[in-house]
């Protein structure tokens, strides 16, 4: 049967970090090119994000964190991922993550890294050309 | 007179008509040129353009009604701004020690930036503290640490800021207590705690409590603070946020003014004289890379202050009209490709808020769009302050471009553009029910989206970043914070825990939830809590089962 289905997207904002702009941006830009767009809003933690993944069944995840607190929050994410045995979902971080994290992170399973600067159309082709399914 | 000025006007008119058929508009690089508000500028500005201006009505003189041209009558002649770098990271011992450094090297102000788990309430031990305690601000959960972070520097000698919103009253009510600790009373300390809760809703997110509580909590500060710490701004209402969400300028002006107003109507409300508390509201502002729409920005928000305050709050005092602010420049403006030019960036932007008349300044560090800045970065970025202040004279003169054409254009228009989105929001029924609309939020989205998309497009161009684009990317130093900051925080926490009378923290928490309920003014309660080392999260986590948490739309 052939896959007619939108690209699902879901865009988080993990732990405390306020910074949204960037999120919201890309998650237009995402919805502009097509795709089916959710927004978590703010203040997830990694159960909450685990949670909304089980139920809305995305594509790709789109993690923004601009706090510095990645690497505490990115493996707590992949490890839930993990026990749920949910391992078909491009799952990508970017915000403000410093050059030496990248491959710490890379490591998790976990890809983009898209800092400031990016151009959207980046993003949009970087979901598409990565998806697991 | 008139009719001279008139025939003058004509004359005017007609020569740009000529001058500007002679050169054909074919000529411009561009079809239009407009500034980040989406104003469109002309090619030329002419007496035309102002020709309603009233020089005394309009703009006066520095330190008079209506303000345009400075708070003050001497200005920079009299006193520089205040040279106030935000600076916070890891333990209150590490931040200790930067705020050491900082004065050293001739900073005049503290300015503190808190970590995100202090920001939000929790204790370092919370879960959803996780990853964020000590990395984006110092690490406070109780007065042990603001005894730390202050511990060496005489209270009575320096101003602090502290960016703090919905937690204020608390981290305000520790300040006072380790300024008593260090042997000064409420009267001596002066300083600024951020306060401005609107905003949060609006762009910076970092709220707790619904709307109406949080108004509560500010105008209980303000109270206190008109009765008992006379020298304190009581509150920093701030349109950085609101810019660095993505507002144009014009938002940026027109909604931070309208949440004044609302901070203004709710004193008034709670029963206060407006000449009692106007003088200590103060403002923070953005300084982007337009440079003269900054420069009007702030020309026109003293403008419009001054006449609100005086003809719809009824204020007589002159303190109370005049607005005073904070700049700090955009951190969106920084770009991580290339980052030693956001030196040049930060130079103009800074000049921007001291031609525009600001009354303290920080100037961000090339490095930040990266990380937390480096001590190297923080040390030229305060000097490129000082090389404003006292190589490029600047500050010889005051307001020295009124007059100019399109300065005064510039600024009656984002004064009429302001004008325009007051009556939006009185549409909707003050800030709050636009709030709840989800009014400002979509305003900044559509905003920020436009603006990106003019990027791509090219249509606006951002050195290295969608032009001379960098081919190889340099590796700049950064500054890391240490995980083991977290580790700590949370021996820190647990050790006062153990050495505090938590009787007395019990007793001190029953009664501020008392108070809570009713409709006290809650800051001596909040007070005796602190005093006691009961904890910020203690003190949140009491309040939000009064209060309840806010919820936000998640629109995009």
């Amino acid at each position: 049967m052939e896959k007619k289905r939108k690209i699902k997207v879901l865009v988080c904002k993990p732990g405390l970090d306020g910074h949204d702009r960037g999120a919201k941006v890309i998650a237009r830009a995402l919805r502009d090119a097509g795709m089916e767009v959710i927004y978590t809003g703010l203040h997830q933690t990694p159960d909450d994000i685990v949670n909304t993944i089980i139920q809305e069944d995305p594509d790709a995840i789109l993690l923004s964190i601009l706090s510095g607190a990645h690497n505490a929050l990115c493996p707590a994410i992949m490890e839930k991922l993990k026990a749920k045995k949910i391992n078909d979902v491009l799952v990508s971080v970017g915000g403000i993550i410093p050059e030496e994290d990248k491959k710490f992170l890379k490591e998790l399973g976990l890809d983009g890294f898209y800092g400031p600067g990016t151009e959207l159309k980046t993003i949009v082709e970087f979901v598409k050309n990565n998806l697991k399914r | 007179m008139t009719e001279l000025k008139n025939k003058e006007s004509e004359i005017i008119k007609q020569g740009k008509n000529d001058w500007e058929t002679k050169s054909s508009k074919k000529s411009e690089t561009r079809e239009r040129f407009k500034n980040l508000s989406d104003i469109e500028i002309e090619r030329l500005y002419t007496p035309n353009n102002v020709e309603n201006l009233n020089y005394l009505n309009d703009l006066g003189f520095p330190g008079e009604y209506p303000y345009t041209r400075g708070a003050y009558p001497t200005m920079y002649r009299g006193q520089l701004w205040t040279m106030r770098q935000f600076a916070g990271f890891g333990t209150a011992e590490q931040t200790n020690n930067r705020y050491k450094f900082l004065i050293e090297h001739g900073q005049t102000g503290l300015s503190v930036a808190f970590s995100l788990h202090t920001i939000y309430g929790y204790e370092a031990s919370d879960e959803k503290s996780l990853g964020e305690v000590g990395k984006e601000g110092v690490a406070i959960d109780t007065l042990k640490d603001m005894e730390t972070l202050f511990d060496g520097i005489d209270l009575s000698k320096i101003s602090t800021s502290m960016t703090i919103n919905a937690p204020a009253a608390i981290l305000l009510a520790m300040y006072i207590v380790v300024g008593e600790k260090q042997g000064y009373s409420p009267e001596k300390l002066r300083g600024t705690i951020q306060n401005d809760i609107l905003k949060e809703y609006i762009a910076q997110k970092s709220w707790i409590f619904p709307p109406e509580p949080s108004m509560r909590l500010i105008i209980d500060s303000i109270e206190y603070c008109t009765k008992n710490v006379p020298q304190w701004y009581t509150i920093s209402i701030s349109g950085y946020h609101i810019r660095e969400a993505g507002s144009t300028a014009v938002q940026e002006l027109a909604f931070t003014l309208a949440d004044g107003f609302a901070y203004v109507e709710a004193a008034i409300e709670r029963g206060l004289n407006v000449d009692d508390f106007a003088h200590r509201l103060s403002f923070f502002f953005n300084a982007h890379n337009n440079f003269f729409e900054e420069i009007c920005k702030y020309r026109a928000a003293r403008r419009i202050w001054a006449k609100r305050m005086k003809n719809k709050y009824g204020a007589k005092k002159t303190e109370s009209l005049r607005l005073r602010f904070h700049t700090q420049t955009a951190g969106v403006s920084l770009t991580a490709q290339e980052p030693e030019n956001n030196m040049v960036r930060v130079t103009l932007q800074g000049l921007a808020a001291v031609l525009g008349g600001t009354q303290s300044l920080h100037t961000n560090s090339f490095d930040e769009a990266l990380c937390l800045p480096t001590e190297k970065a923080v040390r030229i970025a305060l000097r490129t302050q000082q090389i404003i202040a006292h190589e490029s004279g600047v500050t010889d003169t005051v307001d020295p471009l009124a007059g100019s054409y399109y300065v005064e254009w510039l600024t009656n228009k984002m004064e009429e553009e302001a004008e325009i989105y007051f009556e939006k929001i009185k549409e909707f029924g003050g800030v709050i029910p636009a709030i709840k609309a989800n009014f400002f939020q979509k305003e900044i989205a559509n905003a920020s989206y436009k603006f990106q998309r003019e990027i791509e497009k090219k249509e606006r161009i951002f050195v290295c970043v969608n032009k001379y684009k960098p081919k190889i990317h340099e590796q700049t130093e950064i500054l890391k914070i240490d995980d083991k900051v977290a580790s700590e925080q949370l021996e820190n926490l647990k050790r006062v825990k153990i050495e505090r009378n938590n009787e007395k923290v019990r007793e001190a928490l029953k009664k501020l939830k008392e108070a809570a309920r009713g409709t006290e003014n809650l800051m001596p309660f909040i007070i005796d809590a602190v005093r006691e080392y009961a904890s910020i999260g203690e003190i949140i986590a009491i309040l939000k089962d009064v209060f309840g948490i806010y919820r936000e739309d998640s629109i995009f």
